[in-house]
């Protein structure tokens, strides 16, 4: 059924009894000309896009747990582009792009708000890295707006603007960034992908990938073994064991990163804030709950929680921005399990093996990412050709020096 | 999460820095060396990895579970052999 206001008189006319589910739940096929592995954002936006602009034949999205219950329902929501590097403002773009037109183009409220995404400057030269990325951002046609310090207080004035360590000198503004209500997303796109015939087959893990003389012909998985034209892999958290499957080890390490949840609050913050002298960025939800976060935990994890440390500094680093929160309870804090990539940059592209490709390494930037990973990952499933944005996130770079280090940081994952 | 320092006892996780992957060897040919340095098995499970206790300055080498954080033998690093 789609959805409109005629559908929803309907319903509230006939005590809500005519929906139909969202999606379907069928048995697995014995073969499918594209399997996608992983029912996250990036798997089903690839399933969308793969049915809506592809004619690649039956499609299916195999996911060990079920939809929304990985990072696409883990993660603090926010939506930007406010990249420096060749290889990501490009494709961030595209991918905040679709954000703009995504509802209407599923059929669903995912409740996109553009509220603006405020990154802070307490430092000389931290403004000149952020009129360095602003200015990169405005050539390639981004939004970036440069704040000084009474320009941020007139749009934000509750925060602590006198602190002695940490002054706020300006800072730089995206104004189409902003927050999406995450799980509507995963929903959104699995119902778009359900109605163009893709089958999410949820509760089925895979367990083994069947390659025969260099090409990928299937899957093992606790359901039985499906045969597959192209595997498509979009494992966020788990990537390396999926290519171990394969026999590959890739350029990642998995770590865990923390968010919070506060108790609902009345309006406080329009806007998305991050503190650029500490790990904290915060904004606030529709129910009224602050939602923020800071950095990964920094050593290799698979587990779906986070240690003290980091929800100390994150405390901290919070009370240090915006005092008011001191007497404001903490509701939730949780982990998601992230690849880590030696870059921190992502990856879409072809594996060494045949019809088998490879969407990962999305480090803590893969919520944003999502339509524009899954219209380029689909773009690449189709064609065997990267498309013109995503054409540098290869996993040859690595060998071939061609790094795309937004922070300069080196190999050190736990430092990205 | 605390970890055990050989020389100093049981201490708290954050007077500790992970330095990844004490497993790789450092390759004599350079066709290997892109390998060593971005290539992981990143394993669910036990994996041996590089602490440094930054009170007492000694390296080690830490067996730890990656999903439990349940920890196996704790070694000064220069008791160990380098990849092995």
């Amino acid at each position: 059924m789609r959805y409109s206001l005629a559908s929803l008189l309907l319903n509230a006319l006939s005590g809500q009894s005519r929906w139909s589910p969202a999606w379907r739940s069928p048995e697995p096929a014995s073969h499918y000309d594209v399997v996608i592995v992983g029912g996250g954002g990036h798997g089903l936006a690839t399933a969308h896009y793969l049915a809506k602009h592809h004619d690649v034949g039956r499609i299916a999205v195999l996911e060990k747990g079920y939809v929304g219950s990985g990072n696409v329902g883990r993660n603090t929501t926010i939506i930007r582009s406010n990249y420096l590097l060749p290889g990501n403002t490009a494709f961030y773009e595209l991918s905040l792009k679709l954000w703009e037109g995504l509802e209407q183009d599923i059929n669903f409220n995912a409740m996109v708000s553009q509220r603006g995404v405020l990154n802070l400057c307490h430092t000389d030269a931290q403004r000149d890295a952020y009129v360095r990325r602003g200015n990169a951002m405005r050539l390639n046609g981004v939004d970036a707006e440069l704040l000084d310090a009474e320009q941020v207080r007139a749009f934000v004035p509750f925060f602590n603007f006198d602190n002695a360590r940490f002054p706020i000198k300006g800072g730089l503004l995206q104004k189409r960034g902003g927050t999406v209500r995450h799980d509507a997303v995963a929903w959104g796109y699995a119902r778009a992908a359900d109605q163009r015939g893709v089958d999410i087959i949820q509760h089925c893990e895979v367990t083994g990938l069947r390659v025969d003389r260099g090409v990928v012909v299937g899957l093992e998985t606790t359901r039985g073994f499906i045969g597959a034209g192209k595997v498509a892999l979009a494992g966020a958290g788990h990537s390396s064991r999926l290519a171990a499957m394969a026999g590959m080890r890739l350029p990642i390490e998995s770590h865990v990163l923390q968010a919070f949840v506060s108790e609902a609050l009345k309006p406080m913050i329009d806007t998305v804030v991050t503190f650029g002298a500490g790990h904290f960025y915060v904004s606030q939800s529709d129910k009224g709950g602050l939602v923020f976060g800071g950095d990964i935990d920094g050593y290799n994890s698979y587990a779906q929680r986070g240690n003290l440390p980091v929800v100390e500094d994150v405390m901290e680093s919070a009370m240090a921005l915006w005092p008011a929160l001191g007497r404001v309870r903490l509701l939730r804090s949780w982990g998601g399990v992230m690849d880590m990539s030696m870059d921190g940059s992502p990856i879409i592209d072809k594996t060494p093996i045949d019809n088998l490709y490879l969407n990962a390494g999305w480090c803590y930037g893969g919520f944003k990412a999502t339509p524009g990973s899954g219209f380029c990952f689909a773009h690449l499933i189709a064609t065997d050709q990267p498309h013109a944005v995503a054409d540098r996130l290869r996993l040859d770079r690595f060998a071939h020096g061609a790094l795309i280090d937004e922070k300069g940081v080196g190999a050190q994952p736990n430092l990205h | 999460m605390r970890l055990p320092c050989p020389y100093c006892g049981e201490r708290d996780s954050r007077e500790f820095i992970n330095r990844g992957d004490a497993g790789l060897k450092r390759p004599e040919a350079d066709v290997e060396m892109a390998d060593y340095v971005y290539l992981r098995d990143n394993p669910l499970g036990w994996h041996k990895e590089y602490w440094l206790h930054t009170v007492c300055r000694t390296w080690l080498v830490v067996e730890r579970h990656t999903q439990t954080h349940a920890l196996g033998t704790v070694t000064p690093a220069r008791h160990e052999r380098v990849g092995s």
